[in-house]
């Protein structure tokens, strides 16, 4: 035992245990790379005909919980799928155009007739990331794709996530402690489900930014160096370029520094880091367009220059007191900082309440007061993301990482040093907005894997102790003691005695194979739910035949290609927000609305449009040049994310702009029920919405019998009636269908009583077999 | 309480003799930056109040660079202070000046181009 002690301390074996810790990094790293893969190999196995460009972006689809009944119920996120085509698609015209032309770039295929400043209204950083990576390959001579730089980002910027981790978890206890928790975050499905290949969002850069921040910070503040406060700031700049969750950063450094001025923990070093971070962040941030005067102007970010503030005062009045010591002179200070914190604080609810700070915008608002979204803004509250946390949710992405948590916070109050501090209010603050947020798992799951790794690696350092007891015989006159006590020595007071401390083999062995066995159970455990249920590409959908075989629905891409190919370049295409960068990514055609959701009143007339009588959707289509609209239905194939149950959203946003055209009480039968069988509202069955998405159904089936699989209802025998639409495009499956609007009639009639009329035109030519007309022409 | 200052004025009287007593030449040349720092910072937001505040981006420019240039220059003054020692066992006094070269470089490159 001791020749083994002997051989871990010797100098020689350094550089064994660098190598190792090499490799161990370099195994996480694959790690993580490899179990984000699951999503495009399977895709490359299938030999499908388009072969390698299969490698689809917007993979990601979240799971949660059908709460109450438990079981899994999968639902499509809304953000997760899209997003990654416009990032793809800016990203293309950023490597095709340059980066000034980037910058500039007013974008007229979206937002129809208003366009979008696209320039200044993104966060770049991850355009800017993988053109960068892009024209570095180039220059390597290694000429890749955008596509697969984009597809596969998220991976490898997953390594680099367990590397800043690692680094992060070095400052709060060890070296040991950073590769567990390394190797934690490298497979964690929490943070996996944001960042499979083909997932290009700007969650995949930004987890590692974050992380790799909160390491400079608490570097900075260690050392209280200026120097690391300046990389702080610079990446916290790039991480203000990369995502809009910035703003945890900008008040979790701020809350840190209060806590520590509160503990009295104020130290020069906390001067240095918190200046030099916050001078250069602030100013840095400024330079992205998108957030331009807002951290001046806005109230999120008040607590960083509150902090900021309340930091000069303190230092100032430290160096004070180190100028004259005197005690009456002390309290007189301490008060004065009472009373102009208090001041200050009043100026700023004065200045908020006033309006020349900005208030909470509604996002973050509606964090804290959960019930705000669903009442003020609908278009927040439709997301499936924002909706809170199921506690089976917990357990699924993080697994045994969710009760080490709570006891590797527990161990950094035991040993709180400054850095200690942090970690405790980022979990708190973490566990909060995890629980509010289905979507913000994804800011908690670094910090459940640091405090695990402290904990488990307190566990480890415990049992895992080769150290031997001195010998109690050694000393002289304690033996004769002991010897006289022996006899009285009982198992109950072994306690006592004065050796404490695990050194039974036995108790080691029983504890480190059980922690074994669970870490075991965690790779299975991650395994399987990063391969079962966040690698499910959502543009493709795959279902299971009775055989075991799979199926895949490509409707979504069938419906996207036949726009691109069969309709003129600068058609118009009308759908609801959800698939707005799907069509301007997939089928390159103009949108009205999309994921971008900026205009409410643009995305309530598209509302308006798809929930109105054909009269009234007519005259708007007209006026915003629609050429093509474009519904998502559900219901011969059972697919729940459709339109229709998502209609009463439309309804309700449409409801918030005209309250007096659109109510969404008209759509509810008497008794309140959201139907669309035979005892639906005339309303319902009126609005374009619903003829657009059963038009022609019943021709499936025979007379009577149409099924609606989704709301497990039976459609009236008499299918709606389209008199402004024609159908051009209904996809294999019936998901996606394509109306195109028609033009206004060659009479001036109005197309109700145009469609009423050849109607009417064709029974009289049976009936009457041309008599009449023959006549006609005699007179003429 | 053996003999509390109770006339202000004389308080300070204290300050200044103790300070000029016992502050190294090399951090009175820092404090006399740093003053320059806050005329300069007072003065550009007092015409800001006056003449209003039409170029933002102009005046947050040259504000900022002030204000931040004084944390900087205050940030070097700590590290330099012997008495201060203590706290910074990896931060030797040439070490604290490069390290205010570097940020001081960085803020003014994000001041140039945020003053357009």
């Amino acid at each position: 035992m001791s020749s083994m002690e002997a051989l871990l301390k010797d100098e020689s074996t350094r550089n064994i245990r660098r190598l190792l810790k090499v490799v161990i990094l370099i195994t996480i790293a694959g790690a993580a790379v490899s179990s984000r893969l699951f999503s495009v190999i399977p895709l490359f196995m299938n030999e499908s005909p388009r072969g390698l460009s299969e490698t689809i972006l917007g993979l990601g689809e979240t799971v949660t919980f059908g709460s109450g009944t438990g079981d899994i119920g999968v639902w499509k996120s809304d953000d997760a799928i899209v997003d990654p085509w416009f990032n793809f698609r800016a990203s293309k015209y950023l490597v095709k155009n340059g980066f000034y032309n980037f910058w500039d770039w007013f974008d007229d295929r979206t937002w129809h007739p208003l366009g979008r400043v696209t320039g200044g209204t993104l966060y770049p950083g991850l355009m800017v990331t993988s053109g960068a990576i892009y024209h570095i390959l180039r220059m390597l001579s290694m000429p890749v794709d955008i596509r697969n730089v984009c597809v596969l980002l998220a991976p490898a910027f997953s390594g680099l996530t367990a590397l800043a981790t690692y680094l992060f978890t070095k400052e709060m206890k060890d070296e040991s402690a950073g590769l567990l928790a390394a190797a934690f975050i490298g497979i964690a499905p929490g943070y996996i489900s944001r960042s499979v290949a083909g997932s290009y969002d700007n969650e995949a850069i930004a987890i590692f930014l974050l992380m790799f921040t909160f390491y400079l910070w608490i570097k900075a503040l260690k050392d209280g160096s200026a120097f690391w406060g300046a990389l702080c700031a610079l990446f916290y700049f790039y991480m203000v370029a990369a995502w809009g969750g910035y703003v945890f950063i900008t008040n979790m450094i701020p809350l840190h520094a209060f806590v520590l001025v509160l503990m009295g923990r104020y130290s020069p070093r906390l001067y240095v880091a918190y200046t030099s971070w916050f001078a250069l962040g602030t100013l840095g941030s400024m330079q992205v367009p998108f957030v331009g005067f807002l951290p001046i102007r806005s109230s999120e970010h008040m607590a960083a220059l509150g902090v900021f503030g309340l930091l000069q005062l303190v230092g100032f009045v430290e160096f004070v007191r180190y100028q004259v010591p005197s005690r009456q002179f002390k309290t007189l200070l301490k008060a004065l900082i009472f009373v102009v914190f208090a001041l200050s604080s009043a100026v700023l609810v004065l200045l908020t309440v006033s309006g020349v700070i900005a208030p909470w915008s509604g996002r973050f608002y509606s964090l804290w007061d959960t019930g705000y979204a669903k009442i003020h803004i609908p278009i927040i509250a439709s997301v499936s993301e924002h909706q809170p946390t199921a506690w089976p949710a917990f357990f699924f992405d993080l697994e045994m990482l969710i009760w080490l948590f709570p006891a590797g916070v527990y161990m950094c109050f035991s040993t709180l040093q400054d850095q200690h501090v942090f970690v405790i209010i980022y979990a708190i603050m973490a566990s909060y907005f995890a629980g509010v947020m289905v979507r913000l798992m994804l800011t908690l799951t670094p910090v459940v894997c640091v405090s695990a790794a402290i904990a488990l690696s307190n566990i480890l350092d415990t049992y895992l102790s080769i150290k031997t007891p001195p010998t109690p015989t050694v000393g002289a006159p304690g033996a004769d003691e002991r010897k006289e006590k022996k006899p009285r020595v009982n198992i109950l007071s072994a306690g006592k005695d004065s050796i404490v401390g695990i050194y039974s083999k036995a108790s080691s062995i029983a504890v480190i194979a059980a922690f074994s066995i669970y870490l075991f159970v965690f790779v299975l455990h991650c395994t399987w739910v990063t391969s079962n249920a966040y690698s499910s590409p959502s543009v493709v959908l795959a279902s299971r035949l009775p055989d075991g075989s799979q199926h895949i629905i490509d409707d979504y891409r069938e419906a996207y290609y036949w726009l691109r190919k069969n309709t003129p370049d600068n058609a118009k295409i009308m759908s609801w927000w959800d698939y707005g960068y799907q069509i301007g990514g997939m089928a390159d055609r103009t949108t009205l609305v999309d994921n971008n959701t900026w205009n409410n009143t643009h995305i309530a007339t598209v509302g308006k449009a798809m929930s109105s009588r054909e009269e009234v959707a007519y005259p708007i289509l007209r006026q915003h040049d629609v050429d093509y609209v474009l519904v998502i239905f559900g219901g011969l194939l059972g697919y729940s994310g459709d339109d229709i149950n998502k209609f009463l959203w439309m309804i309700r946003i449409a409801e918030g702009v005209w309250p007096e055209e659109v109510k969404e009480r008209d759509f509810f039968t008497p008794r309140g029920e959201y139907r669309v069988d035979d005892g639906a509202t005339d309303t319902m069955k009126n609005s374009i919405m619903y003829k657009m998405s059963y038009y022609n159904y019943q021709s499936l089936f025979p007379a009577g019998q149409a099924q609606d699989r989704v709301r497990n209802a039976k459609l009236p025998a008499v299918g709606p009636t389209l008199n402004i639409l024609d159908e051009a495009f209904t996809s294999e499956n019936w998901i996606v269908r394509i109306y195109k609007v028609k033009d206004l009639d060659n009479l001036g009639r109005d197309h109700a009583s145009a469609a009423a009329f050849d109607a009417g035109k064709k029974k009289s030519k049976r009936t009457k077999a041309g008599k009449g007309a023959q006549r006609k022409l005699r007179v003429v | 309480h053996n003999s509390p200052p109770s006339d202000p004025l004389s308080i300070l009287k204290d300050i200044l003799n103790n300070y000029s007593k016992s502050t190294p030449q090399r951090t009175k040349l820092i404090d006399a930056f740093l003053g320059f720092l806050v005329i300069t910072g007072v003065l550009q937001f007092a015409y800001c109040v006056v003449a209003g505040n039409y170029p933002f981006n102009a005046f947050l420019a040259g504000f900022s660079a002030t204000v931040g240039q004084f944390v900087l220059t205050a940030s070097l003054r700590i590290q330099s202070n012997p008495a201060n020692k203590p706290e910074f066992a990896s931060v030797s006094p040439e070490r604290a000046f490069a390290d205010f070269v570097f940020c001081s470089v960085i803020l003014h490159l994000f001041c140039t181009n945020f003053i357009n």
